[in-house]
């Protein structure tokens, strides 16, 4: 009775801090002619403005799993709406899940994990966040909620850039970036985007999960400032066994770097075959000591005897991981992981991930 | 494993299709009855079906004569079984996530943390429940209803002025049943697990070892056994003396698919599990002998299961809408 990834619903998150433009982005979506229906599940505290056919107010009930995992908290109120909602198939292609500004990502995520009915009916397709290109940079001061939506986020659109200076729009883009460098970013006003970049995006597909570059190092659609000095600590060569902690090193698109005293990334390489036996403890160990403070986790790894990639990714406590496609006879065996997360212990980390090479 | 069960009853199955998520099957009066997530009731095999509610029926309770459906139109219906409605609620568009059943013409519905009662006489009372409750059951003596909600239960005489009464277990709590002689009361858990509680010295019960969660239960008309959903068998607990605590509870009707609905024969020890594959059987408690009602059919998950009152005809439904009526051989 196994249902394929494509058999199930998908599931968008959106999330943003208060006045950011959610429901703005929301409206896009219901109301451009994709052919498509969605259920939407906003929070009922909210204004709903929105004229489609399945709105679902939610009470954003969050419960912790009795399981010994203590950041296990699930919604409960989303395992009952999209159970019933399963019970309707047809009458909708993909849901919506409008949180509140103030909501962390992080209980929404794992329901999908966490609960298996919901687990086999839907899949979570993205955390998509909402940043006001104004307010941001003050919010990452003063609401850690505002904090935790970025580090989550997938795809952060950050919006209402007509009313910033561009050299304000650069520094909160380098705000953001020092928090999560891997979500794809878009600069937007009222939300104008290509749906395509917001919707089915597969973050959460481990088939999908094909590169975990930091996602600035694309050409998107940043603005190259080609004459920025580049201002390395060292120059490493091709084979460098430690990859760079992205703030410090890498300058693009002029961005200055930040380096958030309370949430990074850490992205660790190395130019070979890890261990599973060795490996494979270690992340279970190191997600159940430090998964309160790791919010995303993902990894690609070359495996000793194994012609398959590995790849996972991860919520908190939670690790979703499999054998994917085949390692290419041209591609290079590289394992890597990279963590976002509140006060990681880069040193730690890399000494344990390196400890794990084959 | 036991062997397939080499009795058959699937001739005696008329087949029915309906296209739609079966959420009830069963008889209201003599009338047979199908509720569909998509709103509609369906009363005996000829008429139109109705539709009572502007769109989906969330949650459906039926017993004897009565029908009540809350829908995501945020109304509570009764249906009886002439085909006449009656509202019994409003909730003005919030989903009703739970309705139950009471004594005397009574039910009881909840949208949110608000859970309503209304009597016989369309007398209402309101109680905020700690957090959203799924499950609602009325006790089977005394106008007395259990609220399931995360972290325990709270038990609410409608009709008296003392403080509802708490009985706590962490955790979310789903559905909730007495035991028909009123000793016990248990709750489905989100951890796959079932909490009981002795209601004469709120002694705890665990009864845990589900791969899934038991969304579907059953007493039996003795209320000596608990039948429950969740595993690859119907599990069923023993109720006699002091309930299941130190007891291994018997497993019925083995096969490699996971039971999702169960029903009670309402005159014999005699259960009829539905899978999520598709199959039905009808298991006999006193020998474990097994009879086949259906083989799969499109290979759907069985949601809804019923007997008549006098347990001569037996009603299901799947996920997709592959329906059948057995009639035993009399």
């Amino acid at each position: 009775m196994s249902t394929t990834m494509t058999d199930k619903i998908p599931v968008t998150v959106l999330t943003g801090y208060l006045g950011a433009g959610k429901t703005t982005l929301l409206n896009r979506i219901l109301s451009e002619p994709h052919g498509k229906k969605y259920a939407v599940i906003v929070n009922e505290f909210g204004e709903i403005g929105i004229d489609n056919d399945l709105v679902v107010g939610a009470d954003e009930e969050v419960f912790e799993m009795n399981n010994g995992c203590i950041c296990c908290t699930v919604r409960g109120d989303l395992i009952r709406i999209i159970e019933n909602l399963m019970k309707r198939k047809g009458r909708f292609d993909a849901i919506i899940v409008e949180t509140t500004g103030l909501a962390d990502p992080a209980p929404v995520a794992q329901t999908f994990f966490v609960d298996q009915d919901v687990g086999e009916k839907a899949r979570l397709d993205a955390v998509v966040t909402v940043a006001d290109a104004k307010w941001l940079a003050a919010r990452l001061k003063d609401a850690p909620e505002a904090k935790n939506q970025i580090a989550f986020a997938d795809v952060i659109l950050l919006n209402k850039t007509d009313l910033v200076s561009p050299e304000a729009l650069r520094e909160v883009e380098a705000r953001i970036r020092g928090i999560n460098p891997y979500a794809r970013l878009h600069k937007t006003q009222k939300c104008q985007i290509p749906l395509a970049e917001v919707l089915d995006r597969g973050a959460f597909d481990l088939e999908r999960i094909l590169e975990i570059e930091p996602a600035f190092l694309e050409a998107d659609d940043h603005h190259h400032d080609h004459d920025h000095d580049h201002d390395h600590d060292h120059d490493c060569g091709p084979d460098c066994t430690h990859d760079h902690h992205h703030h410090g090193h890498h300058h693009h698109g002029g961005l200055k770097h930040y380096h958030d005293e309370e949430m990074q990334s850490v992205s660790i390489a190395h130019p070979g075959d890890v261990d599973p036996e060795k490996f494979m403890p270690w992340i279970n160990d190191l997600v159940q000591a430090e998964g309160p403070n790791i919010l995303r986790s993902k990894g690609i790894l070359a495996f000793a005897k194994e012609s398959k990639r590995f790849v996972f990714q991860g919520v908190h406590m939670i690790l979703d991981g499999d054998l994917q496609r085949e390692w290419k006879p041209d591609e290079k065996r590289v394992s890597r992981i990279v963590f976002i997360g509140r006060n990681l212990n880069e040193d730690a980390l890399r000494q344990g991930f390196l400890s794990c090479v084959a | 494993m036991p062997a397939a069960p080499v009795q058959t009853l699937v001739d005696r199955v008329t087949t029915l299709a309906f296209d739609r998520f079966v959420l009830k099957a069963g008889f209201l009066g003599e009338e047979l009855l199908f509720v569909f997530a998509d709103g509609g009731i369906q009363l005996g095999r000829e008429a139109a079906p109705l539709r009572p509610h502007a769109d989906a029926i969330l949650v459906a309770a039926h017993s004897g004569k009565r029908l009540v459906t809350g829908g995501d139109d945020g109304r509570v219906v009764e249906t009886g079984p002439d085909g006449r409605t009656i509202e019994l609620g409003n909730e003005k568009g919030r989903w009703i996530d739970a309705v139950a059943i009471g004594p005397d013409g009574s039910a009881a519905w909840s949208a949110g943390k608000t859970v309503t009662v209304r009597d016989g006489k369309g007398k209402v009372k309101t109680l905020t429940a700690p957090s959203t409750p799924q499950g609602l059951a009325f006790a089977p003596k005394g106008f007395r209803l259990a609220i399931a909600h995360i972290d325990g239960v709270t038990l609410w005489f409608p009709n008296a002025d003392a403080e509802p009464e708490r009985l706590t277990w962490k955790g979310p709590h789903l559905d909730t049943s007495f035991s028909p002689d009123n000793r016990f009361l248990i709750t489905s858990m989100q951890e796959n697990q079932l909490h009981g509680w002795r209601l004469a010295d709120k002694g705890h019960m665990r009864m845990s070892g589900y791969p899934a969660k038991t969304r579907s239960w059953s007493w039996s008309h003795d209320g000596l056994w608990l039948a429950t959903s969740g595993a690859e068998a119907a599990i069923i607990w023993p109720f006699a003396k002091e309930g299941p605590t130190g007891k291994a509870p018997r497993e019925c009707g083995i096969r490699p698919a996971k039971v999702t609905t169960v029903a009670f024969h309402p005159r014999a020890l005699v259960l009829a599990i539905g899978y999520e594959d598709g199959w039905v059987l009808l298991v006999r408690l006193t020998d474990a002998s097994e009879l086949l009602v259906r083989a799969g059919g499109d290979g759907t998950p069985i949601t809804a299961l019923g007997w008549d009152k006098d347990g001569k005809r037996l009603a299901f439904g799947s996920e997709s809408g592959g329906a059948g009526l057995l009639a035993l051989p009399v």
